[in-house]
């Protein structure tokens, strides 16, 4: 294994300025210019990070040294590659407060939420038998999940309602984008059978209050799913200590590879959990008649994983881990207070909570009178690049009256001087399209 | 010229603050008028566009009006195609539509081609769009629509 990165934050604050120059020295995309020899500027992480050389490494060196199908072969470089397989689930495992045994590989958070939606619906059909009881959806039942939700945790929910004749039910936004607990106590009752929300919403940055919407959820007897995808890579996660049945996230928007990601579930629940997709690798005794299936984890992998990019996706824990999830914390919280210094260049507004208190670094905005998408054409003239339209939230975006917003979002890598070419060129985009 | 001033030519800054034919006028029911309607979305982005065309008896665009939110180059562009193709017939609609995808298409180089640029007219400005491969498909949205509505307005079958 090549080492992973030697910076910690130090223990009272941020990054420094030499351990951000040496993280930064990690991402060789960094280095890259654009459009004409700009430095890149690069503020779209929340769509996805860039990886450290570790990362790129890592996924080199299994298909150079150790490239072998896993938990099958008597050979010696089965063995290796099952190794290095099952040391990535238990790094990804500490990273994010999980046993071994809860983290199935997926190869992404949308296909995550995706398994469990499908086993509501399995169980909800009779399979997984008498275990599966906690699946089971009838009529009346109710799936509830949150007007801040990305596609991924809104539309599996509907099309669940959809197969089932369960009803979709949402906790409302907010004026200052954070969600509105005011009716949670009718809208979280003892019809709810899932609670599935996102930690950190990929258009506001807010972050969610997990405890009190745990707590609604237990107290009615409701699972939980988490959304991770944008907590995971930017502030310490234990999903122990959370408390929540079910999360989702991926490895691309946390310095890992495309193509993986991870299901974390309590191991009672995956034990009970019927499978969506069957095959190969995921079965005890198949016979003509009928198949038993494997236990969690494999039961919910069937056929051939995506390996090289799962021992990425390990590295990439590891590379945060040693970084220190405090520390990075507290620079997307000196980044986002840097970002929220937009809302004083003249006609831009901020679609989200204004406050630095419980959000990230992952800023939305509109610009009276320019489209976001012509907002993002002058930014990227500069080397500045951001993401543009609706960010996967059109409910959220309708919410807040708009059809699209320009987004600016942060990741370890990213530096206050960065925010500040960022804010520069913004303030000019008014101009440069005659805006009065 | 930056490569973001070729895209940004200002006829299309002037369209897009001032659109042509924007508001959908009802269709009039005049003897022998076929009349269209599309509404075409972009989805990356969430550009619309909801267009109405009315067509004479004699296969011409009598007139088109539109209603649409998006970026600048995809409302200047539903403009710039409303004033380029009223009154025309349908023919050269269709010649005009082929000529914009291509120039949709080259790059940044125009069609090197001076009358087919001719025939363009105000829509040529659009060539420095054709750089942006993100924004080409908000160029190509009215005139999809546009399109569309003259297929559901049956004229082309009878032209
Ligand atoms: C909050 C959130 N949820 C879910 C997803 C979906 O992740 P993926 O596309 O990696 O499956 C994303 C990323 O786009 C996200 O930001």
């Amino acid at each position: 294994m090549t080492t992973t990165a030697a910076v910690r934050p130090d223990e009272s604050g941020s990054l420094t300025t030499s351990e951000l120059a040496a993280v930064r020295a990690d991402f060789p995309l960094l280095e890259r210019t654009v459009r004409g020899g700009r430095p890149l500027v690069y503020l779209d992480s929340a769509a996805t990070s860039q990886k450290p050389q570790v990362v790129l490494d890592t996924e080199v060196d299994f298909y150079e040294e150790r490239n072998a199908a896993v938990h099958r072969g008597a050979h010696q470089l089965a063995e290796e590659a099952t190794e290095a397989f099952e040391q990535a689930r238990a790094a990804v495992a500490a990273f994010v407060g999980a046993d071994e045994g809860e983290i199935v590989w997926q190869p992404g958070a949308t296909a995550a939420i995706n398994v469990v939606a499908y086993a509501f619906s399995n169980a909800t059909l009779g399979r997984g038998g008498e275990a599966a009881a906690p699946f089971r959806l009838a009529p009346g039942d109710e799936i509830v999940v949150t007007e801040a939700e990305h596609h991924a945790n809104l539309v599996p929910w509907q099309e669940l309602c959809a197969r089932t004749g369960a009803v979709l039910r949402w906790i409302p936004v907010g004026d200052d984008g954070r969600l509105d607990l005011t009716d949670l106590g009718t809208i979280v009752t003892e019809r709810t059978k899932v609670l599935a929300f996102g930690h950190v919403s990929n258009v506001t940055g807010a972050i969610a209050p997990v405890e009190t919407l745990v707590a609604a959820a237990r107290r009615v007897g409701a699972l939980t799913v988490l959304d991770a995808c944008q907590s995971v890579p930017n502030l310490p996660v234990s999903f122990h200590e959370l408390g929540v049945d079910f999360a989702a996230f991926s490895g691309h928007k946390m310095l890992g590879p495309t193509g993986v990601g991870a299901l974390y579930g309590r191991r009672e629940l995956l034990e009970a959990m019927p499978p969506t997709l069957t095959g190969g690798s995921m079965v005890e005794v198949v016979t003509m008649e009928s198949t038993t299936y494997a236990p969690p984890p494999q039961r919910f992998e069937a056929g051939t994983q995506m390996v090289a990019q799962a021992v990425g996706m390990g590295c990439a824990a590891q590379y945060l881990g040693e970084l220190g999830m405090e520390g990075v914390l507290r620079h997307e919280q000196e980044l986002a207070a840097e970002m929220l210094k937009i809302a004083d260049i003249p006609g831009v507004r901020v679609i989200g909570p204004l406050d630095t208190a419980d959000r990230l670094a992952v800023v939305s905005f509109v610009v009276d009178g320019v489209h976001a998408h012509d907002v993002g054409q002058v930014l990227d003239d500069k080397g500045i690049a951001v993401r543009v339209g609706h960010h996967c939230a059109q409910p959220l975006h309708r919410r807040f009256g708009v059809a699209a917003t320009a987004r600016a979002s942060a990741s370890v890598y990213t530096t206050v001087e960065e925010v500040a070419a960022f804010r520069e060129a913004l303030a000019g985009v008014r101009a440069f399209f005659g805006a009065e | 010229m930056s490569t973001l001033e070729q895209m940004y030519q200002q006829v299309i800054l002037d369209h897009a603050k001032h659109p042509v034919g924007r508001g959908l006028v009802d269709a009039p029911a005049d003897e022998g008028h076929l009349a269209g309607e599309s509404h075409q979305v972009n989805p990356t982005c969430g550009d619309e566009v909801t267009l109405r065309v009315d067509v004479t008896p004699e296969g011409a665009v009598a007139g088109v009006s539109w209603e649409g939110q998006g970026c600048s180059i995809s409302q200047a562009s539903v403009s710039v195609m409303t004033s380029l193709v009223q009154g025309v017939p349908l023919s050269e609609v269709e010649r005009l539509d082929g000529l914009f995808h291509d120039l949709m298409s080259s790059r940044g180089k125009g069609l090197d081609d001076d009358d087919a640029e001719d025939a363009l007219g105000d829509a040529t400005a659009f060539t420095g769009v054709s750089q942006y491969p993100a924004r080409i498909k908000c160029a190509l949205l009215g005139w999809a629509a546009l399109k569309d509505s003259l297929a559901r307005s049956g004229a082309l079958a009878t032209s």
